[in-house]
């Protein structure tokens, strides 16, 4: 079955494009906040040591985010 | 010229932006800095160093929407406080994401003033910011700071004084994109029609509308019909992008309009997604093959530093001081011709009790130097980062680590570290867990009792008692996530801030903070119930003195009590009214077997306790000393944090069904088994 990219799919090392932000409520709110926007550049930069959140760039800071939110993330 | 006095500033900012150490710049006053995101959860107050001006410290926000109780408070006050101007602080290294919370900001119509702070580092990466072009694209006063070095304030100060004598807004406002300013002037009109008043703060109130924020609604009192109206507003609104959501779409509205305006005021030096200074150091802090040994490096350090020899030497010195005055002051009683029960009061009571606490100062000291190096530097958002994952399976999160690791050194400052947590849910339940992180002051229980019971397995007694500390926090973690506090919509999105170095400055006034309060506990609290504890332990029921301990209050209370602690094995009235007066600090439980037995050192102590309890029954009796409620101090900070006596009590009674029921089953067990 086809399913939509997202963030959660981009390996450390790969960067991709935000198509829209899913979901809703706070999560969902905080994540625009922070700038993820459609069309921002997002570049992941790595996995924390146990796997698990991940750190992305964007806009020109880190942010740190678990898996579990990073999949509300829909990507180009 | 001066400011008129009595007007308010209000300090407004990203977390990390470096908004309290502008606060510590104009006012001089006590206030914590730290890296860790929302650490300002308090409103702080100071007044300027020059001209009488009030300046409020909100906490920490990244915009208006009200998502975290940091920026419930924060626009709460913002709206309604009314502060004469916002003091907008943003962090030049990260304009782009400052600026979303500027855009709101400039909407409520409230004379601003805009400080871009850390140019320091925004010329150490070769950047360049025009605050000239800002201002003119933003309407309001842009000057360039390093609030670090004091750099360029008076041209602030001045700016802000200029700004409150006119009084008036930003002499421009932005301009969104042409779908989201039609949805935005359709639902002026619209709203007008139905009699809606704005207060005068339309352009503050409408994209707020647009975006879905129900709280802004109901502050207009809108009507069903408006309502309804807006709606439909709303999707036509959706439909004109493929995005189709009007949350997004208002975001995006904002950051395009940042973005246009940087594009013009600022020269970047670098590409996008180098690696800077902060990256390089994570290819080791937070990497998989370093990440673990080097945090634990960390924590072993800071509290071998601080609980090893350094810290014990000090604490060493505070107990000589105290010596010294307890030497002072029975030489004064001598020349006063005092009574014995002064005698006994001052020095038994007084001296040593609050003594006995003071001695904790100095390892109190090193561990918030050492914590607040941690948050300060950014590395507490890597450990938060690094532990998320384990903690997660508790119902906690990254952030709950900090708390729980201060919570081997003293619960009271441990508990009040939560702070820093956004998730309610979170919060409350690493307050209700850190207290069985066993704390410092109950090692010297373990200390005596593994010597007298267990001789040659003094360590892994201790060690074990450290472990099931762990196990019980574990198991209780479990067990309120599957009943109490279940609803997991828990997430985890942090700013990693890049690393900086602390400041001397701001650490000192951290350490002296917390210090303060330690010692204004020790003084008061403390103080009060040392004093208490003697007159229970010296005193009967008819308010007599009395020679024999055995007739005190304490004794009968104790003897009350003791029927239930026989089934842990400990059923005597000594052993009740130790743990009772372990409430006061734990470590105390010591000191009163030893004044409970008559006893005059430990040697003479052990040969008693050894008759009083069996191994089994002492390894039940350490179990409860490590489970049960934390001391009054640690109390006293958890009604705080948790400001609810719903929560407080419910703390105590899983402390106590914790102790309790851990008890009874090494007792019962072990007396099966042997």
């Amino acid at each position: 079955m086809w399913r939509t990219k997202t963030l959660g799919d981009l390996r450390p090392g790969q960067s991709g494009v935000v198509l829209r932000v899913s979901g809703q409520g706070a999560l969902k709110r905080r994540l625009v906040d922070m700038g993820i926007t459609p069309g921002v550049a997002i570049f992941v930069r790595k996995k924390a040591p146990l796997g698990d959140p991940i750190e992305v760039n964007l806009r020109g800071f880190a942010l740190s985010l678990r898996r579990d939110d990073a999949v509300k993330i829909e990507m180009e | 010229m001066g400011a008129p006095d009595g007007k308010v500033i209000a300090l407004v900012g990203n977390p990390n932006c470096g908004k309290t150490t502008l606060f510590n710049a104009l006012t001089g006053s006590q206030q914590y800095v730290g890296n860790w995101p929302g650490v300002t959860v308090e409103k702080k107050e100071g007044r300027m160093k020059e001209g009488g001006l009030r300046v409020m410290d909100l906490p920490g926000i990244y915009s208006l929407s009200p998502y975290t109780m940091e920026e419930i408070i924060a626009r709460d006050y913002i709206l309604d406080g009314g502060p004469d101007l916002l003091l907008n602080i943003v962090d030049g290294t990260n304009l782009e994401r400052n600026l979303y919370l500027s855009l709101q900001l400039l909407e409520l119509g409230l004379p601003t003033v805009i400080a871009v702070n850390m140019m320091d580092d925004v010329r150490a990466k070769g950047d360049q910011i025009d605050c000239g072009m800002l201002s003119q694209g933003l309407g309001v006063p842009v000057i360039p700071i390093t609030a670090r070095r004091g750099e360029n304030l008076p041209a602030l100060l001045s700016a802000v004084e200029d700004c409150l004598q006119r009084g008036r807004g930003p002499a421009r406002r932005i301009r969104y994109d042409d779908a989201t300013e039609r949805a935005m002037g359709r639902m002026e009109r619209m709203l007008n029609q139905q009699g809606v008043d704005f207060g005068g703060r339309n352009r503050f109130y409408l994209p707020k509308l647009l975006e879905d924020d129900g709280e802004i609604k109901d502050r207009l009192a809108l009507s069903e019909e408006a309502r309804r109206q807006m709606e439909q507003i709303v999707q036509d609104y959706e439909a004109t992008s493929r995005y189709g959501d009007r949350e997004t779409m208002v975001a995006d509205a904002r950051y395009r309009a940042i973005t246009e305006l940087c594009g013009e005021a600022v020269i970047k030096n670098q590409r996008p997604g180098a690696m800077t200074l902060s990256d390089k150091i994570d290819r080791i802090a937070t990497s998989r093959i370093f990440a673990l040994p080097v945090f634990l490096f960390l924590m072993f350090l800071m509290f071998s530093l601080t609980f090893g020899p350094v810290g014990r030497v000090l604490g060493e010195g505070v107990e000589a001081l105290m010596a010294a005055v307890g030497n002072g002051v029975r030489t004064l009683l001598d020349a006063a011709c005092a009574s014995p029960w002064t005698y006994s009061l001052l020095l038994d009571a007084v001296v040593a009790g609050v003594g006995a606490v003071l001695s904790f100062l100095p390892q109190i000291m090193l561990l918030f130097f050492f914590l607040s190096l941690l948050e300060d530097s950014g590395y507490m958002a890597r450990a938060a980062f690094i532990m998320d994952r384990l903690l997660r399976k508790l119902g906690l999160s990254g952030k709950s680590f900090i708390p729980m690791l201060m919570g081997f050194g003293c619960t009271t400052p441990a508990v009040m570290a939560a702070r820093t947590m956004e998730n309610e849910k979170e919060r409350r339940m690493t307050i209700m867990l850190t207290p069985f992180m066993s704390c410092s002051a109950r090692l010297p229980i373990y200390a005596l009792f593994a010597s007298i019971f267990f001789p040659r397995y003094t360590g892994l007694v201790i060690f074990a008692m450290y472990l099931t500390g762990m196990l019980v926090a574990i198991l209780c973690g479990l067990l309120l996530k599957k009943t109490v506090l279940k609803e997991d919509n828990s997430t985890f999105v942090m700013e990693l801030p890049p690393y900086r170095l602390p400041t001397l400055k701001s650490m000192g006034l951290h350490m002296w903070d917390k210090c303060k309060g330690f010692l204004i506990r020790a003084g008061t609290l403390i103080f009060l119930m040392t004093v208490l504890i003697w007159l229970l332990q010296h005193f009967d029921f008819h308010l007599r003195m009395v020679d024999d301990m055995s007739q005190s209050i304490f004794a009968v209370a104790g003897s009350t009590l003791a029927p239930v602690f026989a089934p842990l094995g400990f059923g005597f009235w000594q052993a009740s009214v130790a743990l009772l007066t372990g409430l006061v600090a734990k470590e105390t439980v010591v000191s009163s077997f030893m004044l409970l037995y008559g006893c005059a050192d430990k040697a003479a102590l052990g040969g008693i306790l050894a008759t009083a309890f069996t191994p089994l029954s002492a390894l039940s009796f350490l179990v409860f000393v490590l489970l049960y409620m934390p001391c009054v101090s640690a109390f006293a900070s958890i009604c705080r944090e948790m400001n609810s006596f719903k929560w407080a009590g419910a703390t105590v009674a899983l402390q106590m069904g914790a102790a309790y029921l851990g008890s009874l089953l090494v007792f019962q067990v072990g007396s099966l088994l042997l």
